[in-house]
């Protein structure tokens, strides 16, 4: 049920929607989303493919690891399937 | 700030008829006006538009909340689809994918976007100023707990702090805890305890 | 704009960053009309709120921190809009340059 995942660490130019500071990080995914035109195609006018979205939920201990406010606190961000690695 | 120069919701006006005209706003002009001879647009869907935007506030977001509140099939129907919850109340919310997400004893939401300033616009309007800074949008991910204080909210040591950050393309609402001590209000008593700030998770309810 | 380590200035989340300013303001009329452009253009499949998005980080940092919100999202539409063909880099120019002699406020500025 709740699947592992890890972010992509890659760090490439140009308009995603994968926030920095989740990259390389571990989580497990929340819900399936359903499908969604790549906005790193839409983003230049370019066809887009639907790409599968998944709201993934991270402890702030995996975010911030020792500088987290609040270890237990959690944050949940939604990430692109071709951004994801199953664990 | 002398009180003359505050809108009737008691925050100041920006610059606008009577100011000298600024590059940007020639440009906002230009475009407009070349969208209409072009034919992509009319003058009064650039109206029409305009009067859509005004009409969404955060009473639409707390009517659905206090429907939530005092009708437990609503309420799970607007956290397994909190748009087609938003629409079965008459609120025309456009294409906006919204998620709602439930405050409890256990659990307190936080709504953020790190990336731009999404927001749940075509429900409860247009942001408040402080949503897209770059304090808000910094620091929401990494000390929630340093912000709900600065927005005079406490918790309970024993609630959890949930952090949602609007990456792609969903949109949120934080549906609040009922207060206490409501048993015997109305929906619509209800629905005006309910700040737009409570919908975003840096305000609590108003107490009755 | 893009730091060694390929995080850009907007990808904001866990920066260091000082207290929330809660001021608030009401929109101008100017700022409407740039928001109704924003959803009628988005809507009719001119541009995607991605190009929009994308026009705005490529701005960056100094634009987002000596431009107003709606004075950037004037200038990712239109870019957005140059881009899709609605409009040359002439007709904006030579409508931007009639606009400016029309008066020296916004409201007397308009074509009515």
């Amino acid at each position: 049920m709740s699947e592992r995942v890890r972010v992509k660490a890659m760090m490439p130019p140009g308009h995603v929607r994968t926030p920095a500071y989740l990259r390389g990080k571990e989580g497990v995914i929340e819900r399936a989303l359903g499908h969604f035109r790549n906005p790193e195609q839409l983003a230049y006018g370019l066809p887009a493919e639907e790409k599968p979205l998944y709201r993934v939920r991270f402890t702030m201990a995996e975010v911030w690891g020792e500088q987290a406010e609040c270890p237990t606190d959690t944050l949940d961000a939604e990430i692109y399937a071709h951004w994801l690695e199953r664990l | 700030m002398p009180h003359d120069h505050l809108s009737p919701s008691g925050h100041p006006y920006r610059k606008d008829n009577d100011h000298p005209l600024t590059y940007w706003q020639t440009m906002e002009i230009a475009v407009r006006e070349l969208l209409i001879e072009k034919g992509v647009l009319t003058p009064a869907e650039v109206t029409a538009q305009i009067e859509a935007m005004d009409a969404r506030s955060p009473a639409n977001g707390a009517a659905v909340v206090a429907r939530a509140w005092v009708d437990p099939d609503f309420k799970a129907r607007l956290l397994e689809d909190a748009s087609a919850a938003s629409r079965e109340m008459g609120f025309d919310i456009g294409p906006l994918h919204l998620i709602a997400v439930e405050n409890t004893k256990e659990i307190h939401n936080l709504i953020v976007c790190t990336l731009c300033s999404c927001y749940p616009r075509n429900l409860l309007g247009l942001p408040p100023d402080w949503y897209k800074t770059r304090a808000y949008r910094s620091r929401a991910v990494r000390e929630p707990r340093k912000i709900l204080e600065e927005f005079g909210v406490t918790l309970s040591d024993k609630t959890k702090i949930r952090v949602h950050d609007s990456t792609a393309d969903m949109r949120y609402i934080v549906l609040p805890a009922r207060p206490e001590g409501t048993d015997n209000m109305d929906e619509a008593e209800l629905a005006a305890l309910v700040t737009r700030d409570s919908m975003i998770g840096t305000g609590l309810p108003k107490q009755p | 704009m893009t730091e060694e380590t390929g995080k850009r200035w907007h990808d904001m989340g866990g920066t260091p960053a000082g207290p929330i300013c809660q001021d608030d303001h009401d929109f101008a009329l100017w700022e409407k009309r740039v928001d109704a452009l924003m959803v009628l253009c988005g809507g009719k499949g001119l541009f995607t709120v991605d190009g929009l998005r994308r026009a705005l980080e490529d701005m960056g940092e100094e634009a987002f921190e000596s431009m107003s919100y709606y004075e950037r999202w004037i200038a990712a539409i239109n870019q957005n809009l140059l881009e899709s063909g609605t409009y040359t880099i002439e007709e904006l120019g030579a409508r931007m340059d009639e606009i400016t002699r029309r008066g020296p406020t916004y409201g007397e500025a308009q074509d009515v």
